[in-house]
C-alpha cells in the first residue's frame, strides 16, 4: 500500500451551510483515501452528509454551502501545458477557475442520482455527451461523435448510431442509466463518482448495472466512488467501505472486515436492522431505536450516542471520538474501542 | 411464528380483475389502443394472513391495490370482499353509495409519508379525520381515540396539536398508519410503505406492522418490488409481471423452490450484503415489456433463458403445482430452478 499513492485524499473535510436559522455542519471532518483502480463505498442514511462530500470534492456545492477547512488532494494528469503529473489541492481552488473545469468531467466525472433530471429533454443524447468529449478535448465533431458511439455501444445499448438521435425520455430507466454512465465515462476520467445511481430502477436492471459497473471499472481502470444507502449493492460492488453518519465517517475498512467484522455500535445495528433474503420469515428485527436527529439539533459528542446502546454516559455525550486505526486497514471513531478525542 | 389464519376463510377473492387504460391519438381522441395495467387477476387473502405483491415497476402491483380499494374503476372482474357479518359482497358491482359503507373496513398505507400527509392539518385533524367522516361528531371522543390510536403506533399523544412538518420519515409513517387504524379496519393495503423510509428505520416499521397485525388481527395485502422485505413479512408472495400473476405460494416454497424463471431470476438479482457472496448474481438480459404492446405467447419469453417454440405462442395457464402453489409457466415440471439457500 505504501507504494501506490492515493489517487484521492480527504483530509478532516468541513462543510457548512450558513442559514439564517443557523449553521448546519453537513460533512464534519471527514477523512478518507482512494486508490487507483479501487472502489469506495460510501454508505450512509439520509443526511448523513454523502452527497455533500462528493458535491464538496467536485466543487459544485449550491449556495451558501462552502468549505470551511480540510484539504481534497486530487492526482491530477491532464491539465493542460503540463506534462507531468501534479497533486492538486481542490478545496483551495475557486468553484469555476479553469483547473476545475478541466478536471470535472475530464477527470473526475459523476453519474448522477436520477438518470431522469440529468438529461436535458431538449436536446438529443448524442448531442449532450459530444459536447462534453469537445469540452475537454482538441478534436473535430465528426470524430467526437465516432467516440461517443463507441463508448454508448460499450454500456451495452443496442443500435448505438439510432440512439444518438434520440431525446432522453424516449429511453428507458436501463437504457437512460447506461446512456448516463457512457457520458461519464466518454473522457475516460480516472475517478467516477456515482451518486445512488440504482436507486431509481428495479432489481433486475440494477443487476444489470452493476454488472456493466464491474466490467467498465476493470477494462478501464477507473477508481469508483460509489455512493448509496443500500448495504446490499455495497457489499457487491466496494473494495473499501466508509460508513457515514450525521456527517462523520464512524468506520472505515475493507468490505469484508466491515460487514464480517464490524467495529463500531452504528454499523453493527445497522447490519443486523436490515431485513435480508436469508432473514427466518417473519422473524423480530433488531432496531435502532429513535430516528435520525435534525441537522440544526445535532447532539454535542459522538452523533450517535443518543441511539446507540453502548453509550458511555459522561464520556460519549461530551467528546467526539476522533477516526483512529483499530487494525492495519480498519478505523474507527468510538469510545467503546479507543480513547482518541477529535481536536477540532 | 407464522400465525396460522383461524378458519380457512377468504376475507377477499379476486377473479378475473382487469383494468385496461385506453391510449387516446390524434384531434378526436380515438381509442387507438389499450394498456393492460392489469389482466385477468385471480388471487385470494385469507383472514389474518399477509400477501404479498411483488414486481418491478410497471406491472401492475399498485393499479391492482387500487382497484381492490375501489379508487379506481376495474374495467372488468369481480373483488368478493367478506363483511364484517361474514357476508360476501361484490365489490365492483356495488354502487358508490353502497361502497362508501364499506370504505371503513379496507384502508391504504401509501409510500411516501412526505406527501400523503396534509401539511396544514394537525395529527388530529389527520387522524381524527376518517372518524369525523364516518359519523364520530363528539370532539372530545374523537380525540381520545386519536391519543389511543397514536399510544398504538408508538407516539406520544401529546404531539396531537403539532404538524406533520414536525416529524422524521418513520414518525410520519407512523401517523399514516395510525390514520388507517382509525376505522378499525378489516384489510389494510399497505402500498410500499417502508420503500422510502431510511435503512435503520424500515426495521422499526416492519415490526409495528407485524406487532399491531397479530394485536389487532389485521389482514395485510403488502405491495412491495423489495423481495427481502416480502420474505421477512408475508405468509404468501405473489409474483407479478406485465399485469399478470406468474407464480403464488407460501413464503417459504416460493424462495425455496421458485417454479417460474422469473421469480428465480428476481432473486438472484438481489444483492446480498454479504462480500463473500459476490458474483452470485445472474442478471437477466432486456427489460421489462410495456403493457401497451405485450409480447406474443408467454410475456416472459424474450427473457427467459428456457424459452421453446410453444413459448412464442402460447400464454401458460396459471396451473396449481402443489398445495398453494400456482404457476404460470409451460415448462413448470421439467425446471429445476435454484431458490435461496
Amino acid at each position: 500500500m505504501s507504494e501506490v499513492k492515493p489517487l484521492l485524499s480527504v483530509e478532516k473535510l468541513k462543510t457548512c451551510f450558513e442559514l439564517d436559522e443557523g449553521t448546519v455542519k453537513a460533512v464534519d471532518g471527514v477523512s478518507f483515501k482512494l486508490y487507483p483502480s479501487k472502489i469506495l463505498g460510501i454508505v450512509g442514511e439520509s443526511g448523513c452528509g454523502k452527497s455533500i462530500t462528493i458535491k464538496s470534492i467536485l466543487r459544485i456545492l449550491e449556495k451558501p454551502g462552502r468549505i470551511t477547512s480540510g484539504k481534497i488532494m486530487f492526482h491530477s494528469t491532464k491539465f493542460p501545458g503540463k506534462a507531468e503529473s501534479e497533486l492538486v489541492d481542490l478545496a483551495q481552488l475557486e468553484p469555476h477557475c479553469k483547473q476545475i473545469r478541466s478536471i470535472r468531467g475530464n477527470e473526475i466525472a459523476l453519474i448522477p442520482q436520477e438518470p431522469m433530471a440529468a438529461f436535458s429533454p431538449v436536446h438529443t443524447i448524442g448531442n449532450q455527451i459530444t459536447e462534453a468529449v469537445l469540452l475537454h478535448s482538441s478534436i473535430g465533431s465528426s470524430e467526437a461523435q465516432q467516440i461517443v458511439i463507441k463508448c454508448l455501444r460499450e454500456v451495452g445499448i443496442p443500435n448505438p448510431e439510432r440512439c444518438m438521435e434520440m431525446y432522453s425520455w424516449e429511453l428507458s430507466g436501463g437504457l437512460r442509466q447506461r446512456a448516463l454512465i457512457s457520458m461519464a465515462l466518454v473522457c475516460e476520467p480516472s475517478l467516477l463518482i456515482a451518486d445512488e445511481p440504482t436507486t431509481a430502477i428495479d432489481v433486475t436492471t440494477q443487476a444489470q448495472i452493476l454488472n456493466l459497473l464491474r466490467i467498465l471499472q476493470k477494462d478501464h481502470n477507473t477508481a469508483i466512488i460509489f455512493i448509496t444507502h443500500d448495504l446490499g449493492v455495497i457489499s457487491q460492488l466496494a473494495d473499501d467501505v466508509v460508513v457515514m453518519y450525521l456527517g462523520r465517517v464512524m468506520e472505515v475498512g475493507p468490505v469484508d472486515d466491515i460487514f464480517h467484522n464490524p467495529q463500531h455500535p452504528y454499523t453493527k445495528a445497522l447490519l443486523k436492522s436490515i431485513p435480508t433474503i436469508n432473514t427466518v420469515n417473519r422473524s423480530w428485527l433488531p432496531t435502532i431505536e429513535g430516528s435520525i436527529p435534525h441537522a440544526f439539533h445535532r447532539p454535542k459528542g459522538c452523533p450517535f450516542h443518543q441511539r446507540c446502546q453502548d453509550v458511555i454516559p459522561g464520556l460519549c455525550d461530551q467528546k467526539t471520538p476522533a477516526l483512529h486505526p483499530v487494525t492495519d486497514h480498519q478505523s474507527v471513531s468510538c469510545f467503546k474501542i479507543h480513547d482518541f478525542v477529535d481536536q477540532p | 411464528m407464522n400465525p396460522k389464519p383461524e378458519v380457512n376463510t377468504k376475507i377477499l377473492e379476486v377473479k378475473g380483475l382487469k383494468k385496461y387504460f385506453p391510449i387516446r391519438k390524434g384531434f378526436f381522441k380515438k381509442t387507438v389502443g389499450q394498456v393492460k395495467s392489469v389482466d385477468e387477476l385471480n388471487f385470494f387473502i385469507e383472514k389474518g394472513e399477509t400477501l404479498g405483491l411483488v414486481g418491478e415497476s410497471g406491472c401492475g402491483k399498485t393499479t391492482t391495490a387500487r382497484s381492490i380499494l375501489r379508487a379506481i374503476k376495474p374495467t372488468e372482474g369481480e373483488i368478493w370482499f367478506q363483511k364484517s357479518n361474514q357476508e360476501m359482497v361484490d365489490l365492483n358491482s356495488l354502487s358508490n353509495k353502497k361502497m362508501r359503507l364499506l370504505r371503513g373496513d379496507m384502508q391504504m398505507i401509501f409510500q411516501d409519508p412526505f406527501s400523503s400527509l396534509n401539511p396544514r392539518m394537525n395529527l388530529l385533524d389527520l387522524v381524527g379525520e376518517p372518524m369525523l367522516v364516518n359519523g364520530l361528531k363528539n370532539r372530545k371522543e374523537r380525540s381520545e381515540r386519536v391519543a389511543e390510536l397514536l399510544r398504538l403506533v408508538g407516539l406520544r399523544p401529546e404531539y396531537m396539536q403539532r404538524f406533520p412538518h414536525a416529524f422524521s420519515g418513520g414518525q410520519r409513517q407512523r401517523i399514516v398508519i395510525a390514520r388507517a387504524l382509525a376505522l378499525n379496519p378489516r384489510l389494510v393495503i399497505a402500498d410500499e410503505p417502508v420503500s422510502a423510509l431510511d435503512v435503520s428505520v424500515q426495521a422499526q416499521v416492519l415490526n409495528l406492522l407485524m406487532e399491531l397485525q397479530e394485536r389487532l388481527n389485521l389482514t395485510y395485502l403488502f405491495v412491495a418490488h423489495d423481495l427481502s422485505v416480502i420474505k421477512h413479512i408475508c405468509n404468501r408472495v405473489a409474483v407479478m409481471y406485465c399485469g399478470k400473476i406468474i407464480e403464488t405460494a407460501t413464503t417459504e416454497d416460493l424462495f425455496n423452490t421458485p417454479k417460474h424463471p422469473y421469480t428465480a431470476a428476481l432473486m438472484s438479482a438481489v444483492p446480498v450484503p454479504d462480500p463473500r457472496a459476490r458474483f452470485k448474481m445472474k442478471p437477466l438480459e432486456g427489460e421489462v415489456p410495456s403493457p401497451a404492446n405485450p409480447p406474443s405467447g408467454c410475456y416472459f419469453h424474450p427473457r427467459c433463458p428456457h424459452a421453446t417454440e410453444l413459448c412464442l405462442i402460447e400464454y401458460p395457464e396459471l396451473k396449481q403445482v402443489s398445495d398453494n402453489h400456482f404457476v404460470s409457466c409451460h415448462r413448470h415440471d421439467e425446471l429445476q430452478l435454484a431458490g435461496v439457500d
